[in-house]
């Protein structure tokens, strides 16, 4: 009749097989998990190890003579004088003190002309001690001990980027000029250290990587930034309330939310030739400016900040809204007495997704011209970090990726390095701000 | 002028209800008396707690819903024109099924009513219509060393009851509440019963209920719905103990619902 009873310690054909089939699940789960930690793993493995070294830089150590009759002629000390005298007039004064600087190492300049010495200086090294000189005329006639940027070629030779073998073919940077640095490094005049200019400095013309920083790109995303929170946050959040909780149900706010859902699958590049359109050609404004680049930025984050909020709205339980009109309060004190508070984490952590993701965006600048080699300067003043042209941060990484020299190679990974911090710090942000407002019902 | 019949506190004519097509309540007429406690009683979707949420227009907030009829507050339509629901329901208040204080202290829970209708001057006056308040809902005792305590810590039996106070804050004539002891224990039920009772005395309470028993102990008047129709109305010891109605009887027999 019946079959005959079983042991419960012995699992049938049926349980094994569902074992076995859940086993294989979490085996895959586990696979894929490793898989994603693997790829994390090294990707920020190579970004550290590729970026870091620009964090250092080469300087040399050296003794100028600021000779009068050079710099000074009239010997007035008048600005105006002292600012005729171009960078060709410091320059052999460079030359000078390398000769010296290698003498006093006990080595011989292997080269039959002191300028051939250069090379091993950045391009921007006379600039640099004009710049000094006009900003202490006391200076000129005496001597003056200065560290001056290397060339990004003996940069790299002390990095381990440029060996003799890959000098062969190059004319201007010999394997001699190694050997000079070798000599100077060996007298403690040539060093590698930090650079803090790399953090707050600003593009540099193609031939000078070594002088080239991030800092002025940084303002650019800053100011950029301040503009989507300054108009992204208030109109998207005042969107979402809107649609959430006074609109109608109809066709039309229908029609508004596929499209709004729409906006957020466009590709950012779409935003750019939009914003080109609409803000540079129709309204001009000012090409390459922040300004224009934030007001992009916020067409973009717009929807991810509305998408955003109205979860974060409905998310917010029915009852609580009920509580409120129960006791007479009008849907605007419900609002912004009770559902928005409860809402708070959420459209804050949608506002920061959005920025992190406006942040990290590229392709629309480079429509609205943010990019290439846009600023040599910080902005002077607060308005021109809005309207002067500037780059943005992922847009600088990307000019700096594109150049030829290897050394601006190196450059983008530590721009991409201090973009991720960026990033890493929003969304600690995010986090943080989650649970400052974070409140349980 | 209107049908309303004068010296009732509530007086509903022809009300009918739809949610979309759904015909929920049809053609319901009820007098309801100040300084009682009426109960609506009736099986699930019946209607009885779609014609509570009429009283202070609660339905107004589903945009599919659509109400027909006159219902009036002291002779008063309240679906007139110059009506603000927000005045209403300051006079209409209301208590849930689910207790839903608002996450934020108890003192706040009770005295947010009385701020945005800007019934106390000062604060002194706010902390006494809180304390008033929280009496009248045999909460004061168990919270009145913790007012800043959060309302959604107490328990559920204390949330409710703290609804209620949150309820009687604004001073009602008339309190509305949609099955308040449905998700509470016994002896919690017992306690808001009881509250009931007492606020019976002084204003009107309606009360939507799924209990029968409930209805007999508390209520003076019951009004059976069937099927988005008012069946039967009258007192409550004629309900229970002579109903007119076979359905009526049907149901409180437990043949139906």
């Amino acid at each position: 009749m019946s079959a005959p009873k079983k042991s419960l310690f012995t699992p049938g054909p049926r349980t094994r097989a569902r074992n076995r089939a859940e086993a294989r699940f979490r085996a895959f789960g586990l696979a894929a998990i490793l898989a994603a930690l693997a790829f994390l793993t090294g990707l920020m493995g190579i970004i550290l190890h590729d970026g870091a070294p620009a964090f250092r830089q080469a300087f040399v150590t050296l003794t100028v003579e600021l000779p009068e009759e050079r710099l000074d002629p009239n010997g007035t000390r008048d600005p105006a004088d002292l600012a005729r005298v171009t960078t060709f007039k410091y320059a052999p004064l460079l030359d000078a003190a390398l000769l010296r600087a290698l003498e006093e190492a006990g080595a011989e300049n292997p080269f039959a002309k002191a300028k051939k010495l250069r090379a091993l200086l950045s391009k921007g090294a006379p600039a640099q001690l004009r710049a000094r000189v006009l900003a202490e005329p006391e200076l000129i006639g005496g001597s003056l001990t200065m560290r001056f940027l290397a060339s990004a070629r003996v940069d790299g030779y002390l990095k381990g980027r440029v060996t003799r073998e890959s000098l062969a073919r190059e004319r201007k940077f010999t394997p001699a000029h190694l050997d000079v640095a070798d000599a100077l490094r060996a007298a403690g005049l040539l060093e590698s250290r930090f650079n803090l200019a790399f953090l707050t400095g600003s593009d540099a013309s193609e031939s000078r990587p070594e002088a080239a920083g991030i800092g002025t790109a940084a303002l650019g995303s800053l100011a950029m930034m301040l503009v989507v929170l300054a108009l992204a946050l208030p109109i998207g959040v005042a969107a979402s309330v809107y649609l959430e909780e006074f609109a109608p149900q109809n066709r039309l706010t229908d029609l508004i939310e596929v499209n709004i859902a729409n906006l957020a699958a466009v590709p950012s590049i779409v935003f750019g030739i939009l914003g080109l359109a609409l803000f540079i050609q129709f309204a001009g404004l000012p090409q390459s400016a922040p300004l224009v680049g934030g007001l992009v930025l916020t067409l973009m984050t717009l929807p991810t900040i509305i998408i955003s909020t109205r979860a974060a709205l409905r998310a917010v339980p029915p009852s609580i809204r009920e509580a409120a009109l129960g006791v007479g309060a009008s849907r605007m004190q419900t609002v912004f007495h009770h559902v928005l508070p409860l809402a708070m984490p959420g459209i804050l952590t949608g506002t920061i997704i959005g920025l992190a993701q406006a942040l990290g965006e590229t392709a629309p600048l480079l429509l609205i011209g943010m990019i290439g080699f846009v600023a040599t300067n910080p902005p002077a003043s607060p308005a021109e970090a809005f309207l002067a042209p500037n780059s943005a941060m992922p847009a600088q990484i990307y000019e700096w990726a594109r150049r030829a020299d290897p050394a601006w190679y190196e450059r983008a990974w530590g721009g991409i390095i201090l973009l991720i911090g960026f990033l890493l710090a929003m969304n600690l942000a995010a986090i943080l701000l989650r649970r400052r407002f974070e409140r349980r019902w | 002028m209107n049908n309303c019949s004068q010296g009732t506190k509530v007086t509903a004519r022809n009300v009918n209800v739809w949610y979309g097509d759904n015909h929920a309540i049809k053609d319901v007429s009820v007098d309801i008396s100040d300084r009682m406690v009426t109960a609506f009683i009736g099986p699930s979707g019946c209607g009885k707690s779609t014609f509570l949420r009429c009283l202070n227009r609660m339905n107004d907030t589903i945009p599919t819903c659509r109400v027909e009829g006159e219902l009036c507050l002291d002779g008063e339509d309240i679906h007139d024109a110059r009506v603000d629901p927000v005045e209403l329901r300051a006079r209409v208040g209301m208590v849930f099924q689910k207790p839903n204080p608002f996450p934020k202290s108890i003192y706040e829970n009770v005295a947010y009513g009385p701020r945005i209708h800007g019934l106390a001057r000062s604060r002194a006056e706010l902390d006494e219509i809180v304390e008033k308040s929280l009496r009248r809902a045999a909460l004061w005792d168990e919270v009145k060393d913790r007012l800043q305590a959060p309302g959604t810590g107490l328990s559920g039996g204390q949330q409710q009851r703290l609804c209620i106070a949150r309820a009687v804050a604004t001073g009602p004539e008339v309190l509305l509440m949609d099955e308040p002891a449905s998700a509470l224990d016994p002896i919690a039920t017992a306690q808001i019963e009881e509250l009931i009772d007492e606020l019976g005395r002084s204003i009107a309470v309606v009360i939507v209920t799924h209990s029968m028993q409930q209805a007999a102990r508390v209520s003076q008047r019951t009004a059976f719905f069937h099927l988005g129709n008012l069946v039967e109305y009258g007192e409550t010891d004629q309900i229970f103990t002579n109903p007119a109605d076979s359905r009526t009887e049907a149901y409180i027999t437990g043949r139906i619902g």
